[in-house]
């Protein structure tokens, strides 16, 4: 899938990435809702397509995404995905009422353009991060949020790399929001997706090839 | 929807083929076109899950037939024969094709109708009839055809299921 071999120092660089970028995106949204957020290390795995709609929790349940395009000196795609669960636990957090739910059409609207803030806010922390870490110019374009099937909204953001590859790089950062019992309440995954021209000019402005 | 018999899932950039009284299901499609080719009579069905509208979008030079329209129909219509359905009484049911995001780069704008359209001009140059489609919208869609009847069940998440 590229010119060169991908070593674990690669993989690890790319979790460096993960960490870096989702650590920022759960001190933002820690700030914003006043509340203590986990970050879970990061995983960067190999994976056919299939395994990666597994990873967002399968083809077909239902799950809030929100989806944007990286340009800029590299490309790669970013999906911010929640459960319906969790998507509703993290708008009745942030407007403060415990009724909210999305299958309630009156309030949807309400819950849609707060997540939406949500992706703006989280992917814009993750990825100034990435660009100040890497020195790299890292352009987001606006994001999308969509409540669809899993398959059917990371497909679209598998479209660009199908070019290449059957399979994809996808550095997964989990966050959650602890409470005090070791419980948590709502957890969201963070999928970073590089195309693979972009491979080489991450690790080459790390100074690793 | 009554089951008596296996259902075969198709994941995403692949195919497969069932007889009676299998049925063959693909999940979560979105720009990706799912296509049923099927013989009523042999009651045999194909299903490609295409992700692409032509192979000259591939930039290596391994290519998975099944990922491209052009390429995927042609590998379809091949093994259905293998499997002992005749083509020229093949009919096509199609679904997908949607548009999820309002952007996308030059390659991939407008991906969900270029994958309808590229699917449709390959039953064209096949003169495969075309019974029955649900594409296009902005919705996900996960599809399963059952060759005893010729129905293709279409789920969405807002607007139920249907059988075209």
């Amino acid at each position: 899938m590229t010119n060169f071999e991908i070593t674990p120092m690669h993989l690890d660089i790319l979790k460096e990435i993960g960490n870096i970028g989702a650590g920022n995106a759960a001190t933002a949204l820690s700030q914003l809702l006043q509340q203590k957020i986990e970050m879970h290390v990061p995983d960067v795995h190999l994976v056919s397509f299939e395994e990666m709609f597994e990873l967002a929790g399968g083809a077909e349940q239902v799950s809030a995404s929100i989806f944007l395009r990286i340009e800029g000196d590299i490309t790669g795609t970013m999906f911010f995905i929640l459960s319906m669960e969790s998507a509703n636990l993290f708008i009745r957090n942030l407007i403060q009422d415990p009724t909210f739910d999305f299958e309630n059409e009156a309030t949807a609207a309400i819950g849609a353009s707060a997540l939406q803030e949500l992706g703006n806010i989280l992917s814009g922390s993750y990825l100034s991060s990435l660009s100040d870490f890497t020195r790299l110019n890292i352009y987001p374009t606006v994001p999308s949020l969509a409540i669809d099937m899993v398959g059917a909204i990371v497909s679209f953001g598998l479209v660009e790399l199908s070019q290449y590859s059957d399979e994809v790089i996808v550095i997964d950062t989990r966050i959650t929001q602890g409470l005090e019992d070791g419980t948590s309440t709502f957890a969201g995954h963070f999928f970073l997706l590089p195309d693979p021209p972009s491979y080489e000019v991450i690790f080459k402005s790390l100074g690793v090839m | 929807m009554f089951r008596n018999g296996d259902v075969v899932r198709v994941g995403i950039a692949d195919m497969n083929v069932v007889k009676a009284p299998q049925t063959i299901r693909t999940s979560g499609l979105g720009s990706c076109v799912g296509l049923v080719l099927y013989d009523s009579y042999a009651q045999i069905a194909g299903l490609l899950h295409v992700m692409l509208p032509s192979s000259s979008l591939g930039k290596t030079d391994r290519i998975n037939v099944a990922k491209f329209a052009d390429t995927g129909v042609k590998a379809l219509i091949e093994r259905l024969e293998t499997e002992g359905a005749r083509t020229r009484m093949l009919k096509a049911k199609l679904a997908g094709g949607a548009q999820m995001f309002q952007f996308g780069s030059s390659d991939t704008a407008r991906i969900g109708p270029r994958n309808v359209e590229a699917v449709k001009e390959q039953l064209r140059n096949y003169r495969i009839p075309i019974i029955a489609e649900d594409t296009g919208g902005t919705k996900g869609r996960t599809i399963e055809f059952d060759p005893t009847t010729s129905l293709l069940n279409v789920r969405t998440v807002n607007e139920g299921t249907k059988d075209i």
